[in-house]
């Protein structure tokens, strides 16, 4: 009975593609929203994910996300230092000084100060030039993206000059530095040159970043380090998600996605879900007539949870197929690199589809069921 | 009560709908029977009561109150599932609106009660194709019932009534929504292929033009069986009613 059951589905094009669409646009709808809002908080973190030689990050104890630093003392360097189980122990600065180019092009850039002696803490991704050459006097490192923001339409070249706070600094790097939460230059620098970027702000040790010894968890680490200094110390994935759970409370971004994501459900669910139920309720004359030629019920169910399985999946495929297309054809650029389909946004829309077509089928079963095989004596 | 040469008999027979103020007596005390080998032919006024009692007697709706045996069962003694089983088994349909599945070909939709009972999907078609061309539409197995006439809906559809060789075929207005060569010619190809010495045909009609395919005749009216009549000398059904050929004339 499972061609008839295909063959019912698909005998009316009309209805079968109306069916098919619904689930393929909720499906895109979901996997779409629900990615780029998960890149986007993903993006706020951007800087703290892209430092993987670094395990802990130690900050000023009222410090609650990436963007909001309160300075440290040169003295919290050597107590963090000290804790046991500490491999290493390093300052990183962070600022956002403007830069300037020589024609006048400017923008607030992230400037990060790596330790002077061992450059712990950069992205390891270098597209031009050489983290060592950060060791040259007035040398800084920027990210491919903000090289175009400030010199654009204009090749990758090492030796462009930079204005930092009136302060000439020579491009001899260029890296592939994670999409930040804004879409400013990320500009790599030594600590003691970092520091001079900032005119009247104050000099500031923004984080102690270490990694922990052999033997050691990170979270044992950033906990040990926490109750040895009472500064604040979290690991990466830790202080990804205070950033990402400071954004959602903060900011109105979830809700807006929020809103999106929910229309796309409802909207969603009550098309496909609506279209198949019409669908099985269109059909209980010929249900009906199965039933009294001797097809069981379990063979019924059966018939419709094939029906309702087989335009999920492929409204799934579809819709998926379109995010996909989407994400290349649209975000594929640099300043939203970072935004792509994500495999959760993918099995989570795939869950709510299931959800959906379950409750359609289990209605659409339910009508089925309770149908009167005599009644297909009347016309 | 059960004779041997009797497919169906009810004894007293009752069937309401609904409770209360709401409540109809479809059937108020059905005495009939149908015997093997013969067309049964139940006529009455419209509402009397003739598609409930054989959707009683298929096994499609329950008795309230009264005796019935179907070839040699008792109904009121089949759970759902069985009942559901034994018309499977032994119990063809034809419907006034032939109840064809739109999607599927002339010879799948008379596939249908084989594949029900768990035949494969080639034998079952393949058994449903010689069974058409036996009937005359040979060259129309694989046309959607959309692009057939009424006539010719309604032949795949006895088609589909005999395909598993039940024991008790019902019609229920079989010939309603045909003109009157086609309704003919469907009734001809009724009595020439579905009266076998063991299987009886009942047929519910208000079609005064092919009474006289009738082994015999009951008059239904106001929920009871008020008359039974064998008409005189032997009915056309006598013969195997007309060729394939002439079929195909009438509906060409
Ligand atoms: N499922 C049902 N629920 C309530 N009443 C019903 C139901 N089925 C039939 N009836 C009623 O039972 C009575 C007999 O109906 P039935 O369909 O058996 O008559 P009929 O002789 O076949 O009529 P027709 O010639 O118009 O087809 C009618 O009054 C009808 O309204
Ligand atoms: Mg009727």
């Amino acid at each position: 009975m499972n061609f008839v059951a295909l063959r019912m589905l698909t005998g009316d094009r009309a209805k079968y593609f109306g069916l098919v669409f619904a689930i393929a646009f909720c499906t895109f709808l979901l996997e779409n929203q629900t990615s780029i809002f998960a890149s986007i908080m993903r993006r706020t973190s951007s800087q703290i994910l892209d430092v993987t030689d670094a395990e802990v990050w130690v900050m000023d104890p009222q410090t609650e996300y990436f963007e909001q630093t309160k300075a440290l003392k040169d003295t919290d360097l050597t107590r963090v230092r000290s804790v046991p189980g500490v491999a290493w122990a390093v300052r990183l600065f962070k600022g956002s000084p403007v830069a300037r180019t020589l024609s006048g092009k400017f923008a607030v850039s992230e400037v990060f100060g790596l330790d002077d002696a061992t450059l712990s803490g950069a992205p390891r991704k270098m597209l031009l030039g050489s983290w060592e050459r950060l060791r040259e006097p007035d040398s800084v490192v920027i990210d491919q993206a903000g090289y175009v923001l400030l010199f654009p339409g204009e090749p990758l070249e090492l030796g462009r000059i930079l204005e930092m706070n009136d302060h000439r600094v020579a491009i001899v790097g260029i890296s592939d530095a994670s999409a930040p939460f804004l879409s400013v230059p990320i500009i790599h620098t030594r600590y003691s040159e970092a520091v001079n970027f900032l005119g009247r702000e104050r000099t500031q040790l923004s984080f102690v970043i270490a990694r922990a010894q052999a033997g050691t968890t990170p979270e044992e680490l950033a906990a040990r380090i926490s109750n040895a200094t009472a500064l604040r110390a979290r690991t990466t994935g830790q202080f990804m998600w205070d950033c990402i759970r400071y954004y959602l409370r903060n900011t109105g971004i979830p809700v807006n996605f929020g809103i999106t994501i929910a229309v796309a459900i409802v909207v969603g669910a009550v098309v496909a879900g609506q279209t198949f139920y019409l669908f099985t309720v269109e059909n209980l004359k010929q249900f009906g007539a199965l039933k009294a030629m001797g097809v069981t019920n379990p063979r019924l169910v059966g018939m419709i949870l094939l029906q309702a399985g087989s335009v999920a999946a492929l409204g799934f495929a579809i819709g998926t197929g379109m995010a996909a297309t989407f994400f290349e054809i649209f975000l594929h650029k640099l300043a939203t690199r970072g935004i792509v389909l994500i495999w959760q946004s993918v099995g989570l829309t795939g869950a709510c589809i299931l959800f959906v077509v379950i409750v359609a089928s289990i209605l659409s079963i339910r009508r089925v069921l309770v149908l009167e095989p005599a009644e297909v004596f009347r016309a | 009560m059960a004779t041997t040469d009797l497919a169906v008999s009810c004894h007293e027979v009752r069937k309401h709908f609904g409770e209360g103020e709401t409540r109809i007596e479809a059937l108020r005390g059905v005495d009939f029977s149908a015997r093997f080998g013969e067309l049964s032919f139940l006529v009455g006024p419209s509402g009397c009561g003739k598609t409930t009692l054989i959707s009683v007697i298929a096994g499609l709706l329950d008795r309230t109150a009264g005796e019935l045996a179907v070839l040699g069962t008792r109904m009121d003694d089949l759970s759902g599932t069985r009942r559901v089983l034994f018309r499977r088994q032994n119990v063809g349909f034809v419907f006034q609106q032939y109840n064809l599945l739109p999607a599927l070909t002339a010879a799948e939709n008379v596939a249908v009660p084989l594949l029900a009972a768990g035949t494969s999907r080639k034998e079952a078609v393949d058994r449903a194709k010689s069974l058409l061309s036996r009937l005359g539409l040979g060259s129309r197995t694989d046309a959607l019932p959309s692009t057939l006439s009424g006539g010719q809906q309604q032949r795949v559809a006895i088609a589909r009534s005999l395909v598993h060789e039940p024991r008790l075929v019902v019609c229920d207005e079989p010939t309603a929504a045909l003109d009157h060569a086609s309704g003919e010619a469907v009734m001809g190809l009724l009595a020439g292929n579905a009266v076998q010495p063991d299987r009886a045909v009942i047929v519910v009609t208000h079609d005064t033009r092919v009474f006289h395919y009738a082994h015999s005749i009951a008059r239904m009216d106001d929920g009871r069986i008020v008359d039974v009549s064998r008409p005189n000398g032997s009915p056309r059904t006598a013969d195997r009613g007309p060729t394939d050929s002439s079929v195909q004339e009438v509906f060409a």
